[in-house]
């Protein structure tokens, strides 16, 4: 029975720990916002423990709809800009000899609070703030322009504050690349353009799909930067939900529209996921197959047209 | 399809400080197998990469059939290379492979598909097009990389080392193909190895750089049997080297002798005097550089009989047999400070005498024709 016992698997054992962190502080709250949003409105706040389709009826209010509609907008158009800045940044990271420096100076960002970076913008973008500051000083405008509390300024610092989430997955991928692809896409005719579109974007599609749900994930939940740089008319799920749990107190409500948002990422990354695998399957079968061809080589390469033995000669 | 002369002029590149090339030229003419044989860092590659448009020479001219091509991108040159690593894109299967270049161009599905199924079958891949590169062994990697760089009808296909990452067994064979699709279409290879054997084998000439300089052009024979310079005489093949002086310069009294054929005694401080023939122009109190190859010596334990005059002869001591099979490499001292490299088939039934060991005492022997005076040093 000994070397049975020593041989046990003690895996489950070692991911006890975190199997009981995630359960507590994960499966737990989701299964509770998930019980909520089934439940009536507490008179001050909290639940009713009474079940009801409220909470999702309050979804088709047309409000509810148009800041849905925007959130997911604003999220692809975040997340879009995001990628396009990545990209190059990715491949000259990729490309260059002081990669440690440059992905310092992408992790920098990341020293200094979150809160503080968006306060940072505020005081760039204000009325009176630096920017406009320098445009009047250089008597470029006459009047200050008003940068702050719209759309556009949410979706700028939106794609600043998730730009290093995309470049890091993309830099990563870029990097193991191989940039001899692209002398070959060239050699066989392709413009520098071409050689991009057809052969590095399709190989990094791995590093595209991780750079795509690391930003708009968190995009699509964003709460302080449209709160503090965007108008009444930038204001997103997020913000929806602040409202409910704490002006409205109406806390299935709240439960409902984080419900939206689970399902949207959920669905996002499942269907990447879904694509991956498709893509991983294709791979195993052809490689399946793929064991056969390396032994008809070694055939093949034993038949030696005649009059070549002399070449071979010493090898058979 | 048709090839082109390709010119180069007075060609040269530097990384930083690195002189990758130095003021090289070649003329490669149409529908030539030409290679480019070098050790690693001799400008090979780099050169190969200025044809290509990968690489800007700082100085010099390319020229395919007298037009300039270095104002061209790589994508607008009628040359197609076949990288040392193949570089097929993973993402695409082999048919797709072969047929980017043609979708590039935008040419119709059906004369795509034709197309791509005849280049596969040159490189007998036909039954392999849905698969994908990773599913290939090295072998056909190679030839899809070859069918790639051919369809598109290039005049000039380069090969960067196509065949370094094969097995020995597998490189024989590819060598003999890539020497078959030469002769089939008659463009203009341009072969870039280190493997002196490969080059020596399918090139119609080659020319051996060292340091960014061109050392020796020539057709493999001429390469082997007439090296210019020390580095040739023992980058290709193997050899015995020796610097001597010349003693004396005799004309031939052979009636088969070149017309300015002549017997030179050269005093050479490891072995003596010995007896060489040379068409070059030499004089008494020159100094030489003078080269035997292994298998031009013959090796026996008995003292051969002498019946001419042109022989060197030497005793020796096998300091060393190497056993390979179809032959054995004897090192055999001849002084304290004379090592001969000596080869000796294995051939058959007609061989007589009992086999040469280690410590025997063996006489070495070879012709003054055989032997050969590679560079005058000073005269």
């Amino acid at each position: 029975m000994k070397p049975a016992l020593s041989k046990r698997n003690y895996g489950p054992l070692y991911a006890g720990p975190i199997a009981l962190w995630f359960t507590l502080f994960f499966a737990a709250p989701i299964i509770i916002i998930v019980a909520y949003s089934f439940m009536k409105k507490g008179l001050y706040g909290g639940v009713e423990y009474v079940f009801s389709l409220d909470a999702y009826k309050a979804l088709a209010n047309p409000n509810f709809v148009t800041i849905t509609i925007r959130t997911l907008l604003t999220s692809i158009v975040a997340t879009l800009l995001t990628i396009l800045i990545a990209l190059p940044c990715g491949y000259f990271m990729a490309k260059s000899k002081n990669q440690t420096v440059l992905l310092l100076l992408v992790i920098i960002p990341f020293w200094t609070n979150f809160l503080i970076r968006v306060y940072a913008w505020i005081a760039i973008l204000g009325n009176n703030g630096f920017l406009n500051d320098m445009l009047l000083k250089l008597g470029l405008v006459k009047d200050y322009i008003q940068f702050l509390y719209n759309q556009e300024a949410v979706i700028l610092v939106l794609v600043y504050m998730y730009l290093p989430y995309a470049i890091l997955p993309l830099f990563s991928t870029i990097d193991k690349f191989d940039f001899s692809l692209l002398e070959a896409a060239r050699d066989l005719g392709a413009t520098k353009f071409q050689s991009m579109t057809k052969v590095l974007l399709p190989n990094i599609r791995s590093g595209l799909f991780t750079a795509v749900l690391f930003t708009f994930i968190p995009i699509f939940g964003a709460y302080a930067v449209p709160l503090l740089i965007g108008g009444k008319d930038s204001y997103m799920l997020g913000n929806v939900i602040a409202d409910q749990l704490t002006k409205t107190r109406n806390w299935p409500l709240a439960s409902s529209i984080s419900m939206v948002i689970t399902v949207v990422t959920t669905a996002g990354v499942m269907i990447m996921l879904a694509l991956q695998k498709r893509e991983a399957q294709q791979q195993k079968e052809n490689e399946l197959s793929g064991n056969v061809t390396t032994m008809e080589e070694i055939d093949s390469a034993s038949e030696i047209p005649a009059g070549t033995g002399a070449a071979t000669g010493g090898a058979q | 399809m048709k090839g082109s002369d390709v010119n180069i002029e007075g060609v040269s590149k530097s990384f930083g400080d690195f002189k990758a090339l130095k003021d090289v030229s070649l003329q490669i003419k149409k529908g030539e197998f030409f290679s480019l044989l070098g050790p690693s860092g001799c400008g090979k590659t780099t050169l190969l990469r200025i044809i290509a448009g990968f690489e800007t020479p700082d100085t010099g001219l390319v020229t395919f059939d007298g037009v300039d091509v270095l104002p061209l991108p790589p994508n607008m040159r009628h040359a197609n290379t076949v990288f040392q690593n193949y570089a097929l894109f993973p993402h695409l299967s082999i048919f797709e492979n072969v047929a980017f270049p043609l979708r590039i161009k935008k040419v119709p599905n059906k004369e795509i598909k034709t197309k791509v199924m005849d280049y596969l079958k040159l490189v007998e891949l036909e039954n392999h097009a849905h698969k994908k590169p990773s599913q290939l062994s090295g072998g056909q990697k190679q030839r899809v990389a070859i069918a790639r760089a051919l369809i598109n009808e290039p005049s000039v296909l380069l090969l960067d080392e196509p065949l370094s990452a094969l097995d020995a067994k597998l490189r024989q064979h590819m060598l003999i193909e890539l020497d078959k699709i030469h002769d089939k279409i008659g463009i203009t290879f341009i072969y870039v190895t280190h493997d002196q054997q490969e080059a020596l084998s399918v090139s119609d000439r080659l020319a051996v750089m060292c340091q960014g300089d061109v050392l020796q052009v020539g057709t493999p024979h001429e390469i082997y049997e007439s090296p210019a310079t020390d580095f040739v005489a023992r980058f290709i093949g193997e050899t015995n080297l020796f610097d001597g002086t010349v003693v004396s310069v005799e004309p031939m009294e052979h009636p088969k002798a070149a017309e300015n054929e002549t017997m030179v005694t050269l005093d050479i401080p490891e072995l003596g005097r010995i007896k060489v023939t040379t068409v070059d122009n030499v004089a008494p109190g020159m100094k030489v550089s003078f080269t035997i190859r292994p298998e031009k010596i013959a090796i026996s334990t008995e003292k051969p009989t002498l019946n001419r005059n042109d022989i060197n002869l030497f005793e020796g001591i096998v300091d060393e047999p190497i056993y390979s099979g179809f032959q054995t490499k004897f090192y055999v001292r001849i002084s304290e400070n004379a090592v001969l490299k000596v080869m000796k088939q294995h051939s058959n039934y007609s061989d007589e005498g009992p086999d040469i060991v280690w410590k025997d005492s063996v006489y070495i022997s070879w012709s003054a024709d055989d032997g050969y005076i590679v560079e005058v040093k000073q005269s």
